[in-house]
């Protein structure tokens, strides 16, 4: 019964107070009378006073936990006496520290320590002044990888070709196989090789702004910094980037900038840097520098005093769980897409080893971040195990379209209408109608949630009412007449015009949509594409300084599992920009930092009581997972976890849904240890029981990811509140953005229940670039 | 759709497998391959039994993670694609579908359809490798032009997944289409050309080691490589592999 909160001394009746009267706030807690040993009820008064209408009597439960509200002037002042004396009495009656005054402690606890100095100087100078350690010294270190994409990839051969030792982890039977594989369109970086004014300052300019204005400067000017050593190391490994016929390396543009400056090897670009990641890599795990552990996963980090010592993971062969020790933890385990259950990552890709360190004490941020990616193919049915991502590139030349009327739509549905029957002028080219001056090439955010506009107007093409056109006609017709005017046909027929214009799309997009008709049934160049948003990518991820340090001393996070470069919306062709930076070429030299004072720490022994601690745990929760014994698969409660967060957190987000979201979430989460079943046999290959570990965790994260949605009342990038649009002027209906009030990073501290989580706020600082409201219409 | 399917179930490593039947109903032409799989695992579960265990991962035919032998086929009766990429279109209803492991001496079966293919990784760590550090001062990206064809036919090369689909269609079980390609990638690339003796003769030893049988030319291995793979790889190997033994001897 030890609580503590705050509450209003009331002098007269409750009804008898008007909104503007003067209240004084105390604290109430409960202690125990030694006397009577019974625990009774004690007022403090504090001495600060609102309006009662200022007053939030539910403020417990509001994610921003503000018992002033900031309709206040002095909320700031008056909340923090507030908690300044709650937590006095805590640390008197119940000596325990105040976990709740976060308003105070976001700034001390949270220490990004970016280096000081113009934005161009600071990663240099922070070079030249961290701690090293030196060559000898590293053989005594040991770090522990978990992850081998392109991010845990480059980290693990990097840090093993500096000396240390390493231990790298993948749930894949090969480290090849991590889902870097499947990127298709390309890798960013400042070369300007094509002579069109790129420069590193500009990357970074396109990157925060890309972002809307919700990642860290410095970090994404270092990314953009490193991203050319980037190039010039791929090519010296052999990776075979796209050339020019003079020899050189060929760009595109991508994701609607300005210039050319994404390197490709055709639509297998994540392949083949992966691919040269895993040779480098292959290399070391031949000098026995880094010793592989495939088809393990990671279940749990240790803490030793404070600093992360190790993990625990599991043999997924043969069910073995182990104790592994390491002078530092790398955690490189890719995004949490697959909270929705569908989207286009891998069926195996997870939040766990992020989950678990979160849980350990790492600040989780801006979980609510995603990016939903406009051009994936839609669902068929219920039987849809994962979506197929469609590049990018298909809106250079294709115009997407849904009909003018609903008639229309309905004979579509009903097979009784093609859709090339329906007359140009019946057609609704929503983009262009809406943003004249970008079309089909608006940003990711804007087209996913134009197609839903319409989709939720009752326009969607396909039987399950989820698509919108792709049309290549116009490309094909418009390259047909190019072409044979080149060829010197001088009245080419319509048929003419059509078959040449499609060799040029085949030789453009030809893999595309040969995948297309393989998943789908139908000839693209003959029928227009469906196409459906999904979600693709997570900005959000762990909270991590500028060194890439979560909170927890000595545990890193690198890649797409960490928060730190793309802000509220990621541009095309910089995850993977971003995960080689952070492996080779960042955190080899920030992870020196923190293990130069490790290099007397010697040997970490596993035979501790903190290992052995940390492996019961995994173990019992693996038996109580085994002894639900429901009748449920967990596959069932993910899909269900899926339609909650597509339904009230997906494309657009409002307080009632994401309210519910919350709901829903603890319900199912519930019915999880009820209901779930498992195959007994925990000591052996079990598959069912590696998802359902996963799912649990989707389970947690998905409520911490709806409060942060929550939270966040301002629409930013991939985050749409539709209670902050643009109420009047050229931009309305638009997005809204709120600098004043959410130039923040949300990093969340795990307290026993994700919605217990507390917030942290770093607050974003723009010294280089001006804030901006994006537009493109 | 109703379907019969003959899996193959085996425990572990050491135990012996054999051929069971299940058939599933209500299975929709759009689904794929996996995802049918998937509705017989929760049939399955939700009767108490045990799933059947097969490997994937990207389910679009890139990771190389999926590896099954369906009628006789390795990723099945679909041309140039992988088993995740496979629909249930290309069957007919009724129809009763035999599904089993990659076999080979150096791909044993770990449990019902997974096979370990770390072979093939330590093949690779025999000198699948350009070695040059990543210390970010290596030469300019575009100091070194290649032959845009050269660097293309690299590329094809490097497009395979690793999936092990010509081993198991080989009646050798040789992996010489997927080590002929690693070496190939690098041998047509100036970089690449440095170590190239030393990379084959290592990568061959190691093949050999591991127990994958010779090359005999059948070609069935390029028909079913599901990236198109080209057995030109497997002749460039071979050159490389002569002139290599030659000039060392
Ligand atoms: C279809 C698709 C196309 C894309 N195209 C592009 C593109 O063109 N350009 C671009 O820049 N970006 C693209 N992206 C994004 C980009 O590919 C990813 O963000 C990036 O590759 C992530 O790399 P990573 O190293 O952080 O993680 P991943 O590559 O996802 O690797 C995660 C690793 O962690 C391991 N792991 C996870 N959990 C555990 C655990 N508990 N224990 C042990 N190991 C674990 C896995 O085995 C794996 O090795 C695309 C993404 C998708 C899905
Ligand atoms: S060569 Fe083809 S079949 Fe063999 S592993 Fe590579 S992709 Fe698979
Ligand atoms: S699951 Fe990745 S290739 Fe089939």
């Amino acid at each position: 019964m030890k609580k503590i909160t705050f509450a209003i001394n009331y002098r007269k009746a409750k009804a008898k107070y008007n909104q503007d009267e003067l209240v004084e706030i105390c604290v109430r807690y409960y202690f125990l009378d030694k006397n009577t040993s019974k625990y009774k009820v004690k007022n403090m008064s504090t001495g600060v006073k609102c309006m009662l209408k200022d007053w939030d009597k539910d403020w417990h439960k509001n994610p921003e936990r503000l018992p002033i509200l900031k309709t206040d002037i002095d909320y700031i002042e008056k909340n923090k006496k507030l908690f300044e004396l709650r937590k006095r009495i805590l640390v008197d009656n119940f000596q325990k520290i105040d976990t709740e005054d976060k308003l105070f402690k976001s700034s001390k606890k949270l220490n990004a320590k970016i280096p000081n100095g113009e934005i161009n100087l600071k990663w240099t100078n922070h070079k030249n002044n961290i701690n090293l350690v030196n060559p000898a010294n590293k053989r005594n270190i040991d770090i522990i990888v978990v992850g081998t994409g392109l991010a845990g990839g480059s980290a693990s051969a990097s840090l093993a070709e500096l000396g240390y030792n390493v231990k790298s982890f993948c749930y894949q039977d090969s480290p090849r196989r991590a889902h870097s594989i499947a990127a298709q369109g390309g890798i960013n970086a400042a070369k300007n090789y094509q002579n069109d004014g790129d420069s590193v300052h500009r990357l970074f300019y396109d990157t925060v702004k890309g972002g809307d204005y919700r990642s860290r400067e410095a970090n994404v000017y270092r990314l953009a910094e490193v991203s050319g050593n980037i190039i010039d190391q791929c090519v010296a490994q052999g990776v075979p980037f796209a050339r020019e016929y003079g020899g050189l390396l060929d760009n595109r543009s991508f994701g609607g900038v300005l210039v050319s400056r994404t390197f490709y090897a055709k639509g297998q670009t994540g392949q083949q840097l992966l691919l040269g990641a895993y040779s480098a890599m292959n290399r070391q795990i031949a000098k026995g520098k880094i010793q592989m552990y495939n088809r393990h996963e990671m279940l749990e980090l240790v803490l030793v005093e404070g600093k992360a010592r190790g993990i625990i993971a599991r043999n997924l062969e043969t069910g073995e769980i182990k104790k592994y020790s390491a002078h530092a933890v790398v955690i490189a385990s890719g995004g949490y897409g697959n909270v929705f259950y569908l989207s286009t990552n891998a069926m195996g890709s997870n939040v766990t080893a992020s989950w678990k360190i979160h849980k350990k004490g790492a600040y989780f941020a801006n979980p609510c971040f995603t990016q939903i990616h406009p051009t994936c193919i839609p669902r068929s049915g219920d039987h849809q195990s994962k979506l197929t991502l469609m590049s990018e590139s298909l809106r250079n030349d294709g115009r997407i379209w849904v009909p003018k009327k609903i008639e229309d739509v309905k004979k579509i549905r009903n097979g009784d209408l093609k859709p090339i029957d329906i007359k140009e002028e019946e057609r609704d080219y929503y983009l262009e109608r809406r943003y004249p001056a970008f079309g089909n090439l608006v940003p990711r955010d804007v087209a996913s949630r134009a197609a839903k506009e319409r989709i939720d107007a009752g326009f969607g093409v396909n039987k399950t009412g989820e698509a919108v056109y792709l049309d290549y006609s116009s490309a094909i017709k418009r390259y047909g007449k190019e072409k044979a005017l080149l060829i010197g046909i001088k009245k080419p027929s319509e048929k003419e015009i059509i078959s040449l214009g499609e060799e040029i799309v085949e030789a453009k997009y030809g893999n595309l949509f040969q995948m297309y008709e393989k998943i789908v049934d139908e000839n693209p160049y003959k029928t227009p594409m469906m196409i459906y948003p999904a979600v693709h990518y997570t900005m959000g991820g762990v909270w991590v300084d500028y060194n890439l340090m979560t909170s927890i001393p000595g545990c890193y996070c690198i890649g797409e599992a960490n928060f730190s470069d793309h802000g509220a919306n990621r541009l095309g062709a910089s995850a993977l920009m971003q995960g080689l930076a952070d492996g080779y070429f960042v955190l080899p030299y920030t992870i020196g930092d923190y293990l130069a004072d490790e290099i007397r720490t010697g040997p970490i022994s596993t035979d501790t009581k903190e290992f052995d601690e940390a492996k019961k745990s995994v173990e019992e929760k693996i038996k109580k997972l085994a002894n639900i014994k429901g009748s449920k698969p967990a596959d069932y409660f993910h899909i269900k976890l899926g339609k909650i967060m597509w339904e009230y957190v997906g494309m657009s987000r409002n307080e009632k849904g994401l309210k519910t979201a919350i709901k829903e979430i603890k319900k199912l989460r519930s019915l999880f240890w009820k209901e779930l079943f498992i195959p007994e046999d925990i000591y052996s290959m079990n598959k069912e029981l590696e998802k359902a570990g996963r799912v649990l965790d989707f389970l947690e994260l998905g409520e911490l990811f709806a409060l942060d949605a929550l939270n966040r009342n301002e629409s930013c990038g991939g985050h749409y509140r539709e209670e902050s649009v643009e109420k009047d002027g050229p931009q309305k209906g638009e997005a809204k953005r709120d600098d004043e009030n959410y130039s923040y990073v949300s990093a969340w501290e795990y307290m026993d229940d994700p919605s217990k989580s507390v917030l942290h706020k770093e607050h974003l600082k723009f010294d280089n670039i001006e804030l901006k409201q994006r537009s493109y219409k | 759709m109703k379907l019969n399917l003959k899996i193959w179930r085996q425990k572990n490593r050491d135990s012996k497998g054999k051929i069971a039947t299940y058939t599933v109903k209500n299975i929709s032409k759009d689904s794929s391959f996996l995802e049918m799989l998937d509705i017989l695992n929760n049939d399955l579960l939700e009767k108490g039994e045990e799933p059947v265990a097969f490997d994937h991962d990207c389910r679009e035919g890139i990771c190389g993670m999926c590896s099954l032998y369906i009628n006789g086929k390795a990723h099945g009766p679909d041309s140039r694609v992988t088993t995740c990429q496979l629909h249930m279109r290309k069957f007919n209803d009724g129809e009763t579908i035999y599904i089993e492991p990659w076999r080979a001496k150096a791909l044993p079966i770990i449990k019902d359809l997974v096979v370990d293919r770390t072979a093939f990784d330590r093949i690779q760590q025999a000198g699948g490798y350009i070695s040059v550090n990543t210390s970010g001062n290596t030469q300019d990206a575009n100091l070194t032009p290649i032959p845009k064809n050269d660097a293309d036919k690299s590329f094809d090369a490097a497009t395979c997944i690793g999936c092990a689909a010509c081993v198991a269609t080989c009646k050798n079980s040789s992996a010489m289409l997927f080590v002929s390609a690693k070496v190939s990638q690098y041998a047509m690339l100036p970089q690449g050309r440095v170590e190239a003796k030393e990379r084959v003769i290592n990568m061959v030893k190691q093949m050999d080691k591991e127990g994958f049988g010779n090359c005999s030319n059948t070609g069935a291995c390029e028909i079913e490589c599901p990236k198109g793979i080209s057995l030109e790889n497997i002749a460039k190997l071979n050159r490389e592999y002569l002139s290599a033994t030659l000039s060392t001897k």
